[in-house]
C-alpha cells in the first residue's frame, strides 16, 4: 500500500496541505532573537450518520479548523491556541502564547524540534472516496448495517446505536527550528451496538468495521459480528471465583496494549511515573515477548508519516525477547533523558501541546490463531470485552482490576457465558505470564492492533 | 447576579438569529435551533516541580439543527457571521425533503437566573495569581512525606457564553464560568509506586481559592499515595460494602442514572425500561438530579436546548419516578424537557445528561453503619466508573479503600474495580446515613461527549458487591 506519487487532492484545502503550511510558516517566521517558534494548524472535515428502525436518526456534517502555537523564549515555554484559521485569531494567539511563556519556569531541556535528518517515509493514508461519496451513499450504509444486523437472527430486540462516520483530516507544523511538514489522513468506520434477547435477559454486541475509504467497510461482516458477541453471551451468569488462564479477544489485547503505552511513554519514565522506569535491558516479559511502535507501517490507523513536532515516524524496537529495549520520546523529554526524539510526539489536536506517546503498537504475531490458542489452553476465560479500564488500571503502580465478559473455555472450546466478573492482576505480572500471543492481528482504530493473547494466572472475581 | 457578565453584547443578535432559524426552516421542518458559543480558557500545570506551561485558547462556534419527522440534521461553523450561520443552515435542513413553508419566528427571550453568581472573573486576575496556587500545592505535597516522588499540579478555568434560540420562540442565553485545581502525587516504597489524586473543581470564577484551600488539596493527594504504599491487595469475591459520605456518588451515577436517560429508554437500551412506578430500589433510596445546585460542578441556568436547568426526583423510596429527558425524547413523549439536554460543545449534537445526581439523606447514624459491619471494605474514595445500560452491569474504581473487620475500618487495600448489576446493587442498600455530602467534580464521557457532572451521597452500606482484588483470603 506504500505509493511514491502523491494523488491530487480536492476540498478541504483544494491545493492540499500546502495552504496549511504557509499559514503555519507565516506565524514561525514571526520569530524574534532568542525566541523560537512552533505554529500547528489543522483542518477536518466529518461527516456523521446514525439509523434507527430504519430511518435516519441523525445526520451531521462539520468543518473545523484551529491553530495551536508554542513560544520558547529562555527555556520556558508557552502555548495559545484558537478554534480559526483568520490573520487577525493567528496573530491574537501568538500574542498570547509569548506572554504565556513568560510565567514557566525556566528549564533548559525545553526548546522545539529541530530537523535530524531522517527522511519521511511516502505513504498514502487519504482516500478521496470520503468526500466525493455523495451524503445518501453514506447514509444508505448505516441503513443497510442496520438492516442486517435486525434481520440476522429472531434473538435480535434491538439496536442501541448504528453509526457510520468519516472524517478528513488534514494538518501542518513548522517551526523558527527549521521544521516544515505536512500530513493529511481520512479514515470512515461503520460501528454498531446490537441488543439480543431471551426472556428476561438481554446482551449486547458491538461490530464495526474500518478503513481509509469506503471500499474498506464491510456491513455484512460487522452485522454478524455484532450478532454473534450479543448471542453468544445470553444466559450469562457470574462466575465463581478463581484463578485462571484468561484468552484476550483482539480488541481487548489492543486497549490493553494502549495502557501498557502509557507506562513506555519516554515523559513519564524520565518523571518516575513508569513502572519500566530504570528497567531498560531487564527482563519484563515472556520471552516470545516483542512490542514495536511502528508508524510507518501503513497498515495501522495510526500510521503518519511525521510526528506532531514534525520529524519524521520511523520504526521503534521497545521489548524485544521479553527484554525492555526503550521508550518513546519526545523532544524534551528526550533531552530531559539525555537521548534524541524517537520522533514520536502526539497531540490531541490543535488545543494541546505535544507529548511522548505510542501511535501504531503491535505484538509480533505467534504461530497459532484464536482457536488454536483456546486449543493449547484447554480450560479459561476468554474475555469479549473489559469495562472500566480508567477506574481501575493504574499504569503508574502496574495494577490492574477491569470488569469483563466472555465465555469460559473448556476442553479448548467456548463453554458457558460469563457476565458481571472482573479480572485482576498487576501489568508486570500479566507481561510475565503471556502464554500465546496470536498469529490473528487485526488492525484496529487507535495506537495498538489487536490479536488474540492468552495470559495466565488471573484472579477472577465473582459469586 | 453578576452585571459585567451579563451586559456583555449577545453572541448573535436576535434579528439574524431570526433570520438564520427562517432558512433552516425554508425547505420544511418540524424543529430548528441555533446553539452558539463563545468558550475561552486558561490551563497552568506544573510537573516535575516545575510550571511547564501556561495555555490559553479560544473556540468559538454555531450549530445549527434542524428535525424532521424522525430526522434530525445538524451542520456547524465556527463562522459567527450571517454568511457563515446561513451556510450551516442551508447544510442542517438539507435533511428536510418535504416542500417549503416560509414561516417566520418570533423570539421571546427568558429570563433564567444566572447558574452561579461569579464574583471574580477569571480573565480578570493576573496570570501569576493563578501560577502561585500551584507552586504551593507542590511546595505542600513534596513536604507529606519523605516517599513522596512526583507531583504534579493542574489549575484551569472556562468561561463559556452561549445562545439557544429555537423555532418555538425561545431565546436564552447563559454565562458559565468554571474553575478547577487538581493535584496528582507518585510515592514510592518497597512495594513500588502508587498514586494520589484529589481535586476541587466547582461552576464558580476565582472565588473558587477562598472556598477551598489547595494546601488541602495537596496534602489528601500525598496521603492517598503514601497510604496505598502500605496497603495489600484488594480482596477478591463478594464482600458487604460501606461508602464514605461523598465518597461514591458515581455509584448511582452508574448503578442507574445512566439507565434513567430516556435516550437509552427509547430504544430500550435500559434495565429501567417500563418500570416507572415500581420498586426499584431499595425504599432508603431517594435519588435526584438537580442542574440548579448553586455552585456544584454540573450546575447551570440553562442546558444546552435552552430549558431552564431544574431539580428531578427519579427515584423516591425506591420507587422510580420519572427519567430524564431532552428537548427531542420528551417532545416525542408530548411533555416538556426536564433541563437535562447538554452538549460538549457548538460541534455536538444535544443528548440526555445527568448534571448534579445525588442520594438524599438517611436516618442512620454513619457511624453505626461501619460499627455494625463485620467483615467488609469501606471506601473513602471512589474513581470512575462505567456502565452498559442494556445489561445494568457497572464498574466503579477504588481510588482510597480500607478493610472493615470486626466493625472496625483497618488496613488500606490498593486500587481495584468493582462490579455489580444495578437494579440489584440498588436493592441491596440496607443503610443510608444522616450525613450527605457532594463528591468530588466529575467528567461523564457518554457517545464521544464530555460533560461536567457532581454527585453527592451520604455514608451507605450495600449487603454484597464483587470486588475486583487478587486476594483470596
Amino acid at each position: 500500500m506504500i505509493e511514491s506519487a502523491v494523488k491530487p487532492t480536492a476540498d478541504p484545502g483544494t491545493q492540499g496541505t500546502a495552504d496549511l503550511l504557509e499559514l503555519a510558516r507565516k506565524v514561525a517566521e514571526q520569530a524574534r532573537n532568542g525566541e523560537q517558534i512552533e505554529a500547528y494548524v489543522s483542518r477536518g472535515v466529518e461527516a456523521d450518520v446514525r439509523a434507527f428502525d430504519g430511518n435516519i436518526e441523525s445526520l451531521s456534517s462539520a468543518a473545523s479548523a484551529g491553530v495551536g502555537v508554542r513560544v520558547v523564549s529562555g527555556g520556558r515555554q508557552g502555548f495559545a491556541y484558537a478554534g480559526a484559521l483568520d490573520e487577525s485569531v493567528m496573530a491574537e494567539t501568538l500574542t498570547e502564547a509569548r506572554d504565556n511563556a513568560g510565567f514557566a519556569t525556566p528549564d533548559e531541556h525545553v526548546g522545539l524540534a529541530e530537523p535530524d535528518g531522517v527522511a519521511p517515509v511516502s505513504l498514502d493514508l487519504w482516500d478521496e472516496s470520503v468526500l466525493n461519496v455523495p451524503t445518501a451513499t453514506k447514509a444508505a450504509l448505516a441503513l443497510e448495517l442496520e438492516r442486517r444486523v435486525r434481520g440476522a437472527d429472531p434473538r435480535v430486540r434491538q439496536v442501541a446505536y448504528c453509526d457510520y462516520g468519516d472524517v478528513a483530516f488534514e494538518s501542518a507544523v513548522a517551526s523558527s527550528t527549521g521544521i516544515a511538514a505536512s500530513a493529511r489522513r481520512t479514515v470512515c468506520s461503520l460501528s454498531v451496538m446490537a441488543i439480543a434477547g431471551e426472556g428476561p435477559d438481554s446482551q449486547t454486541g458491538m461490530g464495526f468495521s474500518a478503513g481509509r475509504g469506503h471500499d474498506d467497510l464491510d456491513p455484512a461482516r460487522t452485522a454478524v459480528d455484532a450478532v454473534e458477541r450479543a448471542t453468544r453471551l445470553l444466559g450469562a451468569t457470574k462466575a465463581k471465583s478463581g484463578r485462571f488462564v484468561v484468552v484476550l479477544d483482539p480488541r481487548v489485547t489492543s486497549s490493553l496494549l494502549g495502557i501498557i503505552s502509557s507506562a513506555l511513554s519516554g515523559e513519564a519514565v524520565t518523571k518516575g511515573r513508569s513502572f519500566f522506569a530504570g528497567r531498560v535491558g531487564e527482563d519484563v516479559g515472556a520471552n516470545a515477548l516483542e512490542l514495536v511502535d511502528d508508524p510507518t507501517d501503513p497498515r495501522a490507523f495510526g500510521a503518519s508519516t511525521h510526528d506532531a513536532e514534525g520529524l519524521s515516524c520511523r520504526r521503534n524496537v521497545l521489548i524485544e525477547g521479553g527484554v525492555l529495549r526503550g521508550f518513546v520520546f519526545d523532544t524534551v523529554a528526550a533531552r530531559r533523558a539525555s537521548t534524541v526524539s524517537t520522533a514520536s510526539a502526539v497531540r490531541g489536536g490543535y488545543s494541546s501541546t505535544p507529548v511522548a506517546g505510542c501511535r501504531a503498537l503491535l505484538l509480533s504475531p505467534g504461530g497459532l490463531d484464536g482457536e488454536q490458542i483456546m486449543a493449547q489452553i484447554g480450560d479459561g476465560l476468554y474475555v469479549q470485552s473489559i469495562s472500566g479500564v480508567h477506574s481501575g488500571v493504574n499504569p503508574v503502580s502496574g495494577d490492574f482490576s477491569v470488569g469483563a465478559e466472555g465465555l469460559m473455555v473448556r476442553d479448548g472450546v467456548f463453554a458457558e457465558p460469563v457476565r458481571e466478573v472482573t479480572i485482576a492482576s498487576t501489568l508486570q505480572r500479566m507481561l510475565q505470564s503471556v502464554l500465546h500471543i496470536g498469529r490473528d492481528v487485526e488492525w484496529l482504530p487507535g495506537l495498538a492492533a489487536g490479536q488474540t493473547l492468552a495470559i495466565g494466572d488471573m484472579s477472577l472475581s465473582g459469586a | 447576579m453578576n452585571h459585567r457578565a451579563s451586559s456583555a453584547p449577545p453572541l448573535v443578535e436576535s434579528a439574524l438569529v431570526e433570520r438564520v432559524l427562517g432558512a433552516a426552516l425554508a425547505h420544511g421542518a418540524d424543529f430548528a435551533e441555533v446553539f452558539a458559543e463563545d468558550r475561552r480558557g486558561t490551563s497552568a500545570t506544573l510537573d516535575d516541580g516545575r510550571i511547564e506551561e501556561l495555555s490559553s485558547g479560544r473556540d468559538r462556534g454555531a450549530g445549527i439543527r434542524v428535525v424532521v419527522g424522525d430526522t434530525t440534521g445538524y451542520a456547524h461553523t465556527a463562522d459567527l457571521s450571517e454568511e457563515g450561520l446561513l451556510s450551516a443552515a442551508q447544510a442542517a435542513s438539507a435533511v428536510a425533503h418535504r416542500g417549503g413553508r416560509a414561516l417566520a419566528v418570533a423570539l421571546e427571550p427568558s429570563s433564567a437566573p444566572r447558574s452561579s453568581d461569579v464574583a471574580i472573573l477569571p480573565e480578570e486576575v493576573e496570570k501569576a495569581r493563578k501560577i502561585e496556587l500551584l507552586a504551593r500545592a507542590d511546595e505542600t505535597a513534596r513536604s507529606s512525606g519523605s516517599a513522596i516522588s512526583q507531583v504534579s499540579a493542574a489549575y484551569g478555568d472556562s468561561r463559556r457564553r452561549i445562545l439557544v434560540a429555537n423555532s418555538e420562540g425561545v431565546l436564552a442565553s447563559d454565562d458559565q464560568v468554571r474553575s478547577r485545581f487538581m493535584v496528582t502525587c507518585v510515592a514510592v516504597g518497597d512495594t513500588g509506586m502508587q498514586t494520589g489524586y484529589e481535586s476541587a473543581a466547582f461552576t464558580v470564577g476565582f472565588e473558587l481559592f477562598d472556598m477551598v484551600d489547595v494546601e488541602e488539596v495537596a496534602t489528601t493527594a500525598a496521603r492517598r499515595a503514601l497510604t496505598k504504599l502500605s496497603a495489600r491487595p484488594a480482596p477478591s469475591g463478594e464482600v458487604p460494602l460501606v461508602l464514605a459520605r461523598g465518597s461514591g456518588g458515581i455509584l448511582f451515577h452508574e448503578a442507574c442514572g445512566h439507565g434513567l436517560e430516556a435516550d437509552h429508554i427509547e430504544k430500550e437500551a435500559s434495565v429501567f425500561v417500563g418500570r416507572v412506578g415500581e420498586q426499584v430500589a431499595s425504599p432508603l433510596v431517594t435519588l435526584v438530579d438537580d442542574g440548579t445546585m448553586g455552585p456544584e460542578w454540573g450546575s447551570f441556568a440553562i442546558d444546552d436546548e435552552g430549558h431552564a436547568a431544574s431539580r428531578n426526583v427519579l427515584i423516591d423510596k425506591g420507587i422510580l419516578t420519572d427519567y430524564m429527558w431532552d428537548y427531542l425524547r420528551a417532545h416525542k413523549e408530548g411533555r416538556v424537557s426536564s433541563g437535562n439536554g447538554r452538549r460538549q460543545s457548538y460541534r455536538h449534537l444535544p443528548m440526555v445528561r445527568m448534571t448534579n445526581t445525588y442520594l438524599m439523606n438517611g436516618e442512620s447514624d454513619p457511624e453505626e453503619i461501619v460499627a455494625q459491619t463485620r467483615q467488609g471494605v469501606y471506601v473513602a474514595k471512589l474513581g470512575g466508573g462505567q456502565v452498559n445500560t442494556t445489561t445494568g452491569d457497572f464498574v466503579f474504581g477504588t481510588a482510597e479503600a480500607y478493610l472493615i473487620e470486626d466493625g472496625r475500618v483497618t488496613e488500606p487495600l490498593r486500587d481495584s474495580n468493582l462490579i455489580g448489576n444495578g437494579p440489584e446493587v440498588l436493592r441491596r442498600i440496607d443503610a443510608v446515613g444522616n450525613d450527605f455530602a457532594m463528591g468530588g467534580p466529575g467528567t461523564c464521557g457518554k457517545d464521544g461527549q464530555g460533560v461536567p457532572v457532581g454527585t453527592g451521597q451520604p455514608t451507605l452500606r450495600i449487603t454484597a458487591v464483587t470486588i475486583g482484588g487478587t486476594s483470596s483470603d
